[in-house]
């Protein structure tokens, strides 16, 4: 185990300068995560321009991969569909889990959480904000139809 | 007055560590190619040969359920069984063995007592007053008994140090007062808590007292008639015997005074349809096949620290202590959380800038492992405004050189991630 495949350059970066932090005033769609484990807490904001998503903003406090991993996935969902963003989180979310999977193409700046599968306990701060935004997105009654995964 | 809990050197015996971590097969294995540095003792404590060997040899030679046949593999289980109820009388110097209770550990413990000494005959508005160091394990079933009763659960604060605050008590302990839970020594902090203080002001008031010794036994002398508590409970695995075992000390009086708490086998005399005749001391608390192995390793870990002895293990505990709160204030950005003048080998700390969790992976990198998060102690968190903390707790079998190793590997987490 390498610390460098867990704290790429990327992460350190954006844990140190988290973009797009802060409050939305009137959001279209947020939701609170929460990982009880390790106390991180957060909140994911949307504003939406019909089924796009305009911006996406974060608050709140977690560990370096929580934080940097909000901080990329705000920067990743802008400008794309919701049916985009969908596809982004299992991709996120296959490459978090699964071993020696080849980053998809189509995840970019994404890619730098590819070392954290080898670190099984930093899963869950990963993923956290990608499961907050899911919940955002589609709010409880259609989760239910279609559950998402908490590793 | 606070003799069962100072650190006495009097056995001035050079202290031997390298030789009692000969005694310790897991630590001798390397994580991720650097030797492994325990430093999660809080947690749970390791296990010594000894420990590990009187329980297969139970297993491979005298294993039959105890207290009901005539054979002779269960007069030896019975034996062994009941052998190590008297090491652990001896070890906490109760009275009697009577008062000895095997259950499944302090959590277990603490929730018979809430069930079978508090909850009967209390009224709604009866109280009962632990500290705001509890572990969850001595606030939850409180809450569930004042949720079911109408009784109200008082919380003594804390000091910016995180002691308990004895003045606040003295306000707080009163008339409806049922019963005073209280840690002896906090896990998150590390704490000790001059209980003899505080038990002799409940004493005043006719308020019985419950200590949760966990996290003070495996650093201390304990001597449950100079304390004069009610209740001790504790766990064997933080202890260097094995998980799944603990103890409930009780004053005989009281217990005998109190229903049983689970009904089945070995804690009834006869039970008949008319009416079931409950068994005496301590059998009446002890329902269903116990966790013989588990009796038998927390004898044996008993014995093992008695042969080191627990003032010298005290006392060198101490210095690690000193030692590495020396080291580690050193450290730029970082702030140990609980700085009370007594404490035990525990050290809570934030890393500015440093989530603890990161610290926590980083350190495992280097072979150190140290416990992050909230400790079951979330009020303790909410108290100084931190998520988490990064915690070392250490054991007689730590060494200073270990302490360099975890300073060493702070630095790194701070050159990673600042
Ligand atoms: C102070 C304290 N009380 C209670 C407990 C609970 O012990 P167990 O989980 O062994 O029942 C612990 C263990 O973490 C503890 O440190």
């Amino acid at each position: 185990m390498d610390l460098k495949d867990l704290y790429r350059d990327v992460i350190v970066d954006h844990n140190r300068k988290p973009r797009n932090f802060g409050p939305m005033l009137s959001p279209d769609a947020h939701a609170d995560g929460h990982n009880p484990l390790c106390g991180d807490r957060l909140t994911i904001y949307v504003s939406l321009d019909g089924d796009t998503v305009k911006e996406a903003k974060f608050e709140g406090s977690g560990c370096a991969i929580s934080v940097a991993s909000a901080s990329l996935l705000t920067e990743a969902v802008k400008g794309k569909s919701v049916a985009e963003v969908d596809k982004l989180y299992g991709e996120v979310h296959e490459l978090l889990t699964r071993r020696d999977t080849v980053a998809a193409p189509g995840l970019g700046k994404l890619a730098a959480l590819s070392g954290v599968h080898e670190f099984p306990a930093r899963v869950k701060c990963a993923s956290l904000c990608w499961h907050t935004l899911n919940a955002a997105l589609h709010p409880p009654q259609a989760a239910v139809l279609a559950p998402t995964s908490t590793e | 007055m606070n003799a069962a809990l100072e650190p006495t050197p009097a056995n001035t015996a050079p202290f031997d560590v390298e030789a009692i971590r000969a005694d310790f097969p897991i630590l001798h294995q390397e994580i991720n190619g650097k030797p492994l540095a325990y430093l999660d003792n809080a947690a749970s404590s390791q296990h010594p040969r000894v420990v590990i060997d009187s329980m297969s040899n139970y297993y491979e030679r005298d294993h039959a359920n105890v207290h009901r046949g005539v054979h002779t593999l269960s007069q030896r289980a019975t034996d062994a069984f009941e052998a190590a109820r008297e090491n652990v009388r001896r070890f906490i110097n109760a009275r009697s063995t009577k008062e000895i209770i095997f259950v499944r550990g302090t959590t277990e413990a603490i929730n018979l007592v809430a069930a079978s000494f508090a909850r009967p005959g209390i009224k709604p508005g009866d109280e009962i007053l632990i500290s705001w160091l509890e572990h969850h394990a001595n606030i939850v079933p409180w809450q569930l008994l004042a949720e079911q009763t109408g009784a109200v659960l008082k919380v003594i604060p804390i000091t910016p140090e995180g002691e308990v605050d004895f003045s606040a008590f003295e306000q707080l302990i009163g008339p409806r007062t049922r019963l005073l839970a209280l840690a002896h020594v906090s896990n998150a902090l590390g704490t000790i808590v001059p209980v003899e203080q505080f038990i002799a002001v409940a004493r005043k008031h006719g308020v019985p007292v419950l200590l949760d010794g966990a996290q003070a036994i495996p650093h201390s002398r304990i001597d449950v008639q100079a304390l004069g508590c009610d209740f001790y409970c504790f766990s064997g695995h933080k202890l260097c015997g094995p998980t799944g075992i603990g103890v409930l000390y009780g004053r005989e009086a009281i217990l005998d005074a109190m229903p049983p708490w689970q009904g089945g086998g070995d804690m009834i005399l006869s039970v008949s349809f008319k009416g079931t005749t409950y068994n005496q001391l301590p059998w009446k608390f002890e329902a269903g096949t116990p966790d013989i192995a588990g009796v038998i390793g927390l004898g044996t870990a008993i014995q093992y620290l008695e042969s080191i002895g627990m003032d010298r293990i005290a006392a060198y505990e101490h210095t690690l202590l000193e030692y590495a709160t020396a080291r580690l204030t050193t450290i730029p950005g970082l702030r140990i959380i609980g700085t009370a003048p007594r404490k035990a080998a525990v050290v809570s700390f934030a890393l500015e800038g440093i989530h603890p969790h990161d610290i926590g992976t980083i350190l495992d990198v280097e072979g150190v492992a140290i416990r992050t998060g909230h400790h079951c102690a979330m009020p303790v968190m909410e108290f100084y405004g931190v998520p988490a903390t990064a915690r070392a707790s250490f054991a007689f079998y730590n060494t200073r050189a270990e302490v360099d190793r975890l300073t060493d590997a702070l630095v790194k987490a701070r050159d990673y991630l600042t």
